[in-house]
């Protein structure tokens, strides 16, 4: 379609619009990070440098990493299999389902809180201290989003045909869920897991009231001593999901999918 | 059961809420042999070949292929090759690793070698060897359906399962590809069930084809029988054109047009009813004290399809060869009689 030149022009123009609105903090915070404080010279690198010496940030970030990766396992061997499950053999349990996986939305974080407090009181002291227990709770947050994105791509094609082919050339149950369907419904679970992963990385509400160490509380504690340092860590959290997001899809077969989907 | 069945669906009984999908239908199929369900929509034929496939549960009956009885055998476990309605091929593969995806299960495991050249065997036996790294997004609707079918064949099925799989396609490439079925089927020689609600397409495949009508089978028969001696109304109706024309039945003989022609088994055996009369089966000649007028005339090539009037107002569709239709115009008045063939008559 050849679009009109005023189209044109509006276009590019809500396109720099954007940009700038979410480059805007971004270069605000480079500007802060490197920014002189006091009697400094000029700009410095200090913050940035700094990072690697955060003993606490650290271990805060291996620990998030660690549930996120737990996190992500959960969701790829529990979430995405039950979802396909109902969507392929149980298809009257849809609704209850998607309702069950919309409620960790509609209930405040605080509330999450106060519900699972005496539970986590019960599994530090009987099973493990390690924030890396919190990725129960996270697991429970992601619902919503990767429920959405799966079901989503699942309407997109004709998932039980493709399933009842498989089936009827000698494939398993499972080999049909991991080998047949999360493949054609890659984009909806990359989408999910990008979504998730960001999720997990920047939660802090749950894990700040039950006083687990995990990053973002960590840059929070770290930004009452130096600000500086934990805006360069935000920004690097932030870089690196954006990161994630633009790595995928990468290969020619994955860009097959999505042009499938699209058709 | 005959002993040469080689598929047996024996009593199969399937009810969805307070329909009946299959009512006691059994059918069975000779080794090699295609046949072709027909019927309307919601006459149960799809549950029938989806039972036999294992993906549609029963509530009474036996399936029995090469003498096992394999109805509560898991449908991954049945050596069924299949090809759907709706486009089936895994998005994410190639043609050739869509051909080779059965090979790789445990059932029909072959080393990988074995399984490139299978495929490429395949590929080539559908005519789309030039094609094995394309995608499905890459290939039309029916290049897709023969790559299913190529798929299907890899595994080297018992049974050949078709479940309307041209009916997604336009009609020219419907028709070639619909010959080209045949032509595979008899080459590999697959028992096969061929599931259609175009009754051409049913007509022009199988060797026997079985009408089917709430849940039971009406009749199934070589295509010629079925459609010369249907066995009942329904049957006659389902499969052609026919024109119910009044009829007084005695001692197996029928007056239909004033011309006394035999009855087929299955029609009424005395009193009146009605004849179902084929298009062809009429005898059209122009004569000015004509016992009918014509009221419209389609030429369709070889043939010409003509309504007429009759003297009692009924109104028929006749077809005659286009050769001798020459005087046949919109009009003119002509006397219809009927050919002596055997005819179905239904109580009125």
């Amino acid at each position: 379609m050849k679009l009109g030149i005023p189209t044109r022009i509006f276009r590019v123009f809500i396109i720099l619009i954007t940009t700038l609105y979410l480059a805007g903090p971004l270069y605000g915070m480079v500007d802060f990070s490197t920014k002189p404080l006091g009697n400094e010279g000029g700009r410095s690198l200090r913050a940035w440098k700094a990072i690697g010496e955060q003993e606490d940030l650290i271990s805060s970030i291996t620990v998030s990493f660690a549930i996120a990766i737990i996190v992500m396992a959960l969701l790829f061997l529990l979430v995405v299999p039950t979802v396909i499950w109902v969507h392929l053999r149980l298809p009257k349990l849809r609704r209850p389902l998607e309702l069950i996986c919309l409620l960790p939305l509609a209930i405040p974080g605080i509330v999450i809180v106060v519900g699972i407090a005496p539970l986590y009181r019960w599994i530090s002291i009987n099973v493990t201290e390690s924030p890396v227990s919190l990725a129960g709770v996270y697991a429970m947050l992601i619902l919503p989003f990767t429920y959405r994105s799966l079901s989503a791509s699942l309407a997109l094609v004709d998932i039980s045909t493709l399933a009842e082919a498989a089936r009827t050339l000698g494939a398993s149950t499972m080999r049909t869920i991991f080998g047949i369907v999360m493949p054609t419904i890659r984009s909806g679970i990359m989408s999910g897991v990008v979504i998730s992963l960001a999720l997990v990385l920047g939660e802090f509400t749950i894990s700040s009231l039950l006083s687990y160490d995990t990053l973002q509380v960590v840059i929070y504690l770290l930004g009452r001593e130096d600000g500086k340092i934990a805006v360069a860590v935000s920004l690097t959290a932030l870089i690196f999901v954006f990161g994630i997001l633009f790595a995928i899809p990468t290969t020619k077969r994955q860009r097959a999918i999505l042009d499938a989907d699209i058709a | 059961m005959s002993n040469s069945a080689y598929v047996q669906l024996v009593n199969l009984s399937k009810h969805f809420g307070k329909v009946r999908a299959l009512d006691g239908l059994n059918l069975d199929i000779a080794q090699g042999e295609l046949v072709a369900l027909l019927g309307p929509s919601g006459c149960g034929k799809t549950t029938a070949l989806r039972a036999l496939a294992g993906l549609q549960d029963l509530d009474a009956g036996s399936i029995h292929v090469d003498s096992k009885d394999i109805t509560f055998v898991a449908p991954n476990k049945r050596n069924m090759g299949m090809v759907f309605q709706a486009y089936s091929l895994f998005p994410h593969m190639n043609a050739r690793e869509n051909v080779e995806y059965g090979l790789r299960m445990k059932a029909h495991r072959l080393s990988s070698s074995d399984r490139k050249k299978r495929a490429a065997d395949l590929l080539d036996l559908v005519g789309l060897s030039t094609h094995s790294n394309h995608f499905p997004h890459q290939m039309s609707g029916g290049q897709q359906q023969r790559v299913a079918l190529a798929r299907a064949l890899a595994i080297e099925p018992q049974v050949l399962l078709l479940d309307e799989p041209l009916s997604a396609l336009d009609a020219k490439v419907r028709t070639q590809l619909r010959e080209e079925i045949r032509r595979i089927q008899l080459e590999v020689g697959t028992t096969t069930l061929f599931v259609t609600h175009d009754q051409e397409e049913a007509l022009g495949i199988a060797d026997r084809v079985g009408v089917m009508r709430q849940g039971i089978l009406e009749q199934i028969a070589a295509p010629t029988e079925l459609y010369e001696r249907p066995l009942t109304a329904f049957v006659a109706e389902f499969v052609g054109l026919t024109n119910p024309l009044p009829a007084k039945v005695t001692n197996g003989s029928a007056e239909v047009l004033g011309v006394q022609v035999p009855t087929v088994a299955g029609s009424i055996t005395s009193g009146s009813g009605l004849a179902l009369i084929r298009p062809e089966w009429f005898h059209v000649e122009a004569s000015t004290s004509g016992n009918a007028k014509i009221f419209a005339v389609s030429f369709l090539g070889s043939t010409c399809r003509i309504t007429i009037d009759l003297a009692d107002g009924t109104r028929v569709r006749a077809q005659v060869p286009s050769a001798d239709a020459s005087q046949l115009g919109i009009g003119a008045n002509v006397q219809v009689t009927l050919k002596s063939l055997p005819v179905f008559v239904k109580g009125a």
